[in-house]
């Protein structure tokens, strides 16, 4: 077993710790293995250990503790440049004072390659970025986007069977970002290529990644594929950090297997799904995610616990409506429904009753 | 500047009087120059105009003092002097400044502030005390009136500008573009001249000139170190109008304005290139 998952794991951090002064520690004790082919994104608000982890998988920071493998060879004391492995960064660094094709030549130089083949290979990487046309450009000609391809194309040149990107997207506009995420995606899997992505932007990582490690505080919260991380977070950390949320505090009642009730702080008592609650008595965060709270009585189980909601707010975003409501002592109480035909439009003042599938309501941590 | 239609008397005023002190800065800072230009064509051995050069009589101008200077051994000699210490210092001083000043500008480096000051003390300790200094340490190694005694002198005078110039380039440089090319396979020395180097060249040569102009024109420290085989331009000037007063010193002068009008156009012009490099760097 130990050794089947030494064999699929290419990227391999092993009780990595990291710390800049001595006293604090930024990363850890990191476990993270990363396969072949995959695309791994760490995501997690900042100075939460994300960019010194991709930074000591580069090697321009060096670990405290532990061990970081790759293909299964130790490369903690390996410098940068003999790592082999490609870097797409936050600012782009193009070489300002050489050309696009000098740019791209850079690491082919570096490799000595022959003229020929050279030039075969920088034309192959501008085509796959969509940027043939701009070879003899200076960097400073070209506008972000296009920038971004370069960098693109300069990290996957040299053929690395990994790539490291440190938020290459955070400088573009979010029409340009989006485009850009798919086409990233597309051209990390035509190529198989492996890939550690760090950002900041959840969006970014759910749309992109095969599993993104939530990263807080110096550690991985979670680490899963995009859908449980969303559906199923496994703390209030990531619950808060992954898209919205609902949460209200309150106590344990009753606790049977997969089900639990929970007394709100407000006396009201909700149906929940333990997560990470051990036993009655305990103190809670329930959160539920505002497109799953139900107003149609009809769709809920028999004997459902329901609340009383009074509406504060509507906002009409379009395909989406976005109720504010008072539910529980929570005036910040978020509901989202679709815009169908059938669906009420909600004046404020109004009274209703909500709840939901106790497996939408997850009973996690009081933290 | 053109002056608003909305301007009260008061600001008419001073925006007048700002332009007349400009020129007054101007012509003081260059008249002393430029009056040299015309002296230095004197048909007489005089330092003065005379009445012929106020005519604007082609006999009262010659170029008798040039051609004195270009084939007199008093001033070919020394010519040679200056044009084989400068260069030599120079290339010491940018060598060893611009490798400090990269030096200093990594984060680990421990001490920063005391090496910097130690490095830049010649710039700032009197040049007589430096040169008296210099005098009683090169006697005892044996480098004093010697040619590299001389060289090795004026290279630690230029370090100090190499290193400020170098060192105010280096702030405006982008420390993930070597992060990159490391990333791109390239080690150290490889990434210092295909990335660094160039970006920093501007920085670097105008320490350059500044090291040069510092020894071409120098004359108390080689009057110190050198013997009479090291006597260069400025020597050679010095004791041309204490001992001499020989016209001759200003057709060297009007040579050394020269030489320095079009080093620091050379220097605009690298400057401008890379203005135009960076103009277009990403911000």
């Amino acid at each position: 077993m130990v050794q089947a998952q030494r064999d699929s794991a290419f990227v391999q951090f092993e009780r990595v710790q990291k710390s800049y002064d001595g006293q604090t520690l930024v990363v850890k004790d990191l476990n993270l293995t990363v396969p072949k082919g995959e695309f791994l994104t760490m995501l997690g608000p900042s100075g939460s250990g994300k960019t010194t982890t991709l930074m000591m998988l580069a090697g321009f920071e060096t670990a405290t503790h532990g061990q970081i493998r790759l293909n299964g060879r130790n490369i903690n004391d390996v410098p940068p440049h003999k790592r082999g492995i490609g870097m797409v960064f936050q600012n782009y660094a193009l070489f300002p004072h050489m050309s696009v094709a000098e740019n791209l030549a850079f690491p082919l130089d570096v490799r000595s390659l022959g003229k020929a083949e050279k030039e075969q290979k920088v034309k192959r990487a501008l085509d796959m970025v969509q940027m043939g046309q701009f070879a003899n450009r200076r960097p400073g000609q070209l506008s972000g986007g296009q920038q971004q391809r370069i960098a693109l194309a300069r990290a996957l040149v040299f053929e690395p069977e990994l790539v490291l990107m440190d938020e290459p997207l955070g400088a573009l506009d979010k029409q340009l970002r989006e485009h850009m995420q798919f086409e990233i995606k597309h051209i990390a899997d035509s190529l198989g290529i492996t890939v550690v992505y760090v950002t900041h932007d959840q969006t970014e990582a759910l749309t992109m990644s095969d599993r993104v490690a939530v990263f807080n505080d110096g550690v991985i919260q979670q680490l899963a594929p995009p859908d449980e991380l969303y559906e199923a977070p496994m703390n209030s950390f990531v619950a808060r950090f992954i898209g919205e949320n609902n949460t209200m505090t309150g106590v344990v009642t009753a606790l049977d297997g997969s089900r639990c009730v929970v007394r709100l702080d407000s006396g009201d008592e909700i149906d929940a799904k333990p997560v990470n609650v051990a036993k009655v008595g305990e103190r809670t965060k329930v959160s539920i995610r505002p497109e799953r709270v139900e107003t149609n009585k009809a769709r809920l189980r028999p004997g459902a616990h329901t609340l009383t909601a009074r509406v504060e707010e509507f906002i009409y975003m379009g395909d989406m409506f976005r109720t504010r409501l008072s539910v529980a002592g929570n005036s910040n109480f978020i509901m989202k429904t679709r815009n169908a035909p059938d669906q009420v439009r909600l004046e404020p003042g109004a009274e209703i009753e909500i709840g939901w599938l106790p497996e939408d309501c997850r009973a996690l941590d009081a933290a | 500047m053109a002056l608003p239609v909305y301007a009260s008397t008061g600001q008419r005023v001073w925006h007048y009087a700002f332009r007349v002190i400009c020129g007054l800065i101007f012509f003081y800072l260059i008249a002393p120059i430029l009056v040299i230009i015309p002296l230095s064509f004197n048909a007489q051995d005089f330092f003065t105009f005379t009445p012929e050069m106020l005519h604007l009589d082609p006999a009262g101008y010659s170029l008798k003092h040039y051609h004195d200077f270009f084939n007199n051994i008093d001033w070919q000699l020394p010519l040679w002097n200056s044009l084989k210490i400068a260069p030599m210092a120079t290339l010491i001083a940018v060598a060893l400044g611009t490798l400090a000043a990269v030096g200093l500008s990594q984060s680990h480096v421990p001490f920063k502030g005391a090496i910097m000051a130690i490095l830049i003390s010649p710039m700032i300790v009197p040049l007589i005390i430096s040169a008296a200094g210099m005098y009683f340490f090169y006697s005892r190694i044996g480098l004093q009136g010697t040619y590299w005694g001389v060289v090795l002198a004026h290279a630690a005078l230029g370090i100090p500008f190499v290193i400020i110039t170098v060192t105010a380039t280096l702030v405006g440089f982008d420390k993930s573009l070597t992060r990159a090319a490391s990333s791109l396979g390239a080690g150290p020395l490889r990434t210092f001249w295909k990335v660094q180097m160039p970006l920093i060249l501007p920085g670097v040569v105008s320490g350059a000139l500044f090291a040069f102009i510092t020894s071409f024109d120098e004359v108390v420290v080689v009057l110190f170190m050198g013997a009479a085989g090291q006597k260069t331009l400025p020597w050679q000037m010095f004791t041309g109008l204490r001992e001499q007063i020989s016209p001759t010193i200003l057709a060297a002068a009007v040579v050394l304005i020269a030489v320095s009008i079009f080093m620091l156009a050379a220097l605009e012009m690298i400057r401008r290139r890379n203005e135009r490099l960076r103009g277009l760097t990403p911000a």
